[in-house]
């Protein structure tokens, strides 16, 4: 089984961005998908950079992945997705149907988890229009995968999240922004002292959400390391971690040594305890509620 | 795209008596689901079986109006059969347009009835012109509901890009997060939009007294807290009160509608091809008062748009019945950018 990392959903500082993927380098990770996915303010690493780190990781024998915007609503933004889908060098993973329309016969692409692919139909059409890869939408769960799985178009590869905190939501408004009575025009940024996002607890307390710019995750850290297993026995291809700001080469690690068998599923879940600073979930594997921990 | 010089009021029917409503009352279209998960608004008690179905369409044929049906929830492949089966119902009912999210539903819609009039439901999530191209060219969709995530300028540059009639929403309660890719509800309650047709549903919804107030919970989670004389609005778990860096707001949006009378002229002149009432869970004195108010301002600003201005009766009349008893324009005008 292979291992990614997907994009870095937070706003972190140019060199904290060029450190983390220089480290990935030498990491036991396969696949890195690259680019900003969340807000289009963002812009403290531009296209060249982007390129630049995804040719390092090709050199150190990584497949490199430019991903795209998830919420597409000016021109602007739609004119530098397609730079991206053109640029002619890397594969790029479509997070809005923008991006398929505009991949879609030019070059082979992955499916990322905002497009909606619910049903073997649909994942056939994706196939149809040159997608090799597909992420499962984090809300299906595994009885989905199975029936998903056994209809597989040929030559497409799955790819499950596996661990961070959950994308749940996008939004025209920037949430980070409101928390300081800023504007989104002026938000002076404030989104890059977070680096793991803004913890929204309700009213008495209980860790519930994190609040990432216009980007809403959840609280808890989406875990299934238990499941590896039944993932490599369902022929799930890529396991997908989503990058924080803490102990991404521990935890990378940790999935590396089940999945090559070094390493029971129980001994890396205690490994990856210290990095779910608001304990681990995995209701949606289970048919159940994301936020649930199904798996004791 | 030519300007559309209709622009269409289409009100919401959740049932029968609501869907009467809006026909007596002026609404150009209605649209409805039938009663199980197939469409996005799967709440107990609403909605049509078959036979109503077909009752409700002879009753606003009869009275000009055309009838949309929603099957805009997203099929896992255990419920394929279902909603493939709820798709051959309505082309069998002859609706005048199948609303549709799911990709997969629209490519055997395609195929299958060459002739249904297909609309992108505001659950497949195009903010813009090149995704909604991707429908236009499979599918040959004829018209999409955009998100309301949109800026009026951002509406106008999609209205001048598309091959599609657009239609926006104009009245009700308004989700601040893109439609189609939100699962909030879903993470908490096991039911989502996409997967089950409800947004923090009512059966995961608890209320509990006590001297500091009424609070209320999803599946647990406490989403807000009301003083003894305050209203109490509907948990949706967007509009609680949360704590962030110590601060107790509305941390997401507040509960509040959206109202689209000081933008009509603009709309109407970006050639929009019609309006969107939101609200089929929603009671039919909700939906005759609503409609008869949006014909009224609709009729006048087709009449003289540049003369019109909403009349202050309008605005009451619709406030009146607004969540949160108040409105706002949303990301029409973005008051927060």
């Amino acid at each position: 089984m292979k291992i990614s990392f997907g994009p870095i959903p937070y706003f972190w500082e140019r060199e904290r961005v060029f450190d983390f993927y220089a480290r990935a380098l030498e990491a036991p990770v396969d696949i890195v998908y690259l680019g900003e996915t969340v807000c289009s303010k963002r812009r403290a690493l531009r296209l060249p950079d982007w390129l630049d780190l995804a040719e390092r990781l090709t050199a150190a024998g990584k497949e490199a992945v430019l991903s795209t915007l998830t919420l597409i609503e000016a021109e602007s933004e739609a004119a530098y997705m397609r730079t991206i889908a053109e640029n002619g060098r890397f594969a790029v993973e479509a997070n809005d149907m923008a991006a398929v329309n505009m991949l879609e016969g030019v070059t082979p692409f992955v499916v990322g988890p905002h497009i909606n692919v619910y049903n073997s139909r649909t994942l056939a059409l994706m196939a149809r229009a040159g997608a090799r890869r597909w992420v499962m939408p984090m809300e299906l769960d595994r009885d989905t995968l199975v029936a998903l799985q056994a209809q597989r178009p040929a030559g497409m590869e799955t790819e499950v999240f596996v661990f961070g905190r959950l994308p749940l939501s996008f939004s025209a408004r920037c949430f980070t922004a409101r928390a300081h009575n800023l504007s989104k025009d002026e938000c002076g940024f404030r989104c890059a002292d977070y680096p793991d996002g803004m913890p929204l607890r309700t009213r008495e307390g209980q860790s519930f959400l994190s609040l990432n710019g216009i980007q809403v995750q959840s609280g808890e850290t989406y875990n299934l390391v238990n499941e590896i297993g039944e993932l490599r026995a369902l022929g799930v291809d890529v396991l997908r971690l989503s990058p924080q700001a803490q102990g991404m080469f521990e935890i990378v690690d940790a999935f590396r040594s089940v999945t090559d068998g070094h390493r029971e599923s129980s001994a890396a879940a205690a490994m990856l305890e210290p990095y779910q600073a608001c304990g681990a979930c995995d209701g949606y594997w289970h048919g159940a509620p994301g936020m649930n921990r199904v798996h004791p | 795209m030519a300007i559309n010089r209709k622009l269409e009021l289409v009100c919401p029917a959740g049932s029968m008596t609501a869907l009467k409503a809006a026909v007596d009352n002026g609404a150009d279209a209605v649209y409805m689901g039938f009663r199980d998960g197939t469409n996005a608004r799967n709440f107990p008690g609403l909605n049509f079986d078959l036979n109503e179905a077909r009752q409700g369409i002879a009753y606003a044929r009869n009275r000009h109006a055309r009838v949309f049906l929603a099957i805009n929830t997203y099929p896992r492949p255990h419920q394929w059969e279902k909603w493939r089966d709820a798709v051959d119902q309505a082309a069998g009912l002859g609706v005048d347009a199948l609303i549709l999210a799911d990709p997969g539903l629209m490519d055997y819609c395609v195929q299958r009835h060459p002739d249904l009039r297909l609309h992108l439901s505001v659950q497949g999530s195009a903010t813009n012109h090149e995704a909604i191209d991707f429908y236009v060219r499979h599918f040959g969709v004829q018209r999409v509901v955009l998100p309301r995530v949109l800026s009026l300028t951002q509406v106008q540059n999609v209205m001048k890009r598309v091959n599609a009639e657009v239609e926006v929403f104009g009245y009700g309660s308004l989700c601040v997060m893109v439609e189609g890719r939100c699962t909030l509800s879903s993470y908490v309650t096991g039911d989502s939009p996409n997967s089950s047709g409800v947004c923090s549903p009512a059966k995961a919804v608890k209320w509990e007294e006590s001297a500091a107030g009424r609070r209320s919970r999803l599946n647990g989670v406490l989403i807000d807290v009301y003083a003894p004389e305050e209203p109490a609005g509907y948990p949706t778990l967007c509009k609680g009160r949360f704590e962030v860096g110590g601060k107790v707001y509305y941390a997401m949006e507040e509960p509040t509608s959206l109202n689209v009378l000081d933008i009509l002229p603009d709309l109407f002149r970006a050639g929009v091809a019609a309006i969107k009432v939101e609200g089929r869970q929603r009671s039919p004195t909700y939906v005759a008062q609503v409609t008869r108010t949006l014909r009224e301002a609709i009729d006048a600003c087709a009449a003289a748009p540049e003369k019109f201005s909403p009349k202050g009766a309008w605005v009451e009349q619709l406030d009146k019945v607004a969540e949160g008893r108040c409105h706002t324009l949303g990301a029409y005008t973005r008051p927060w950018q």
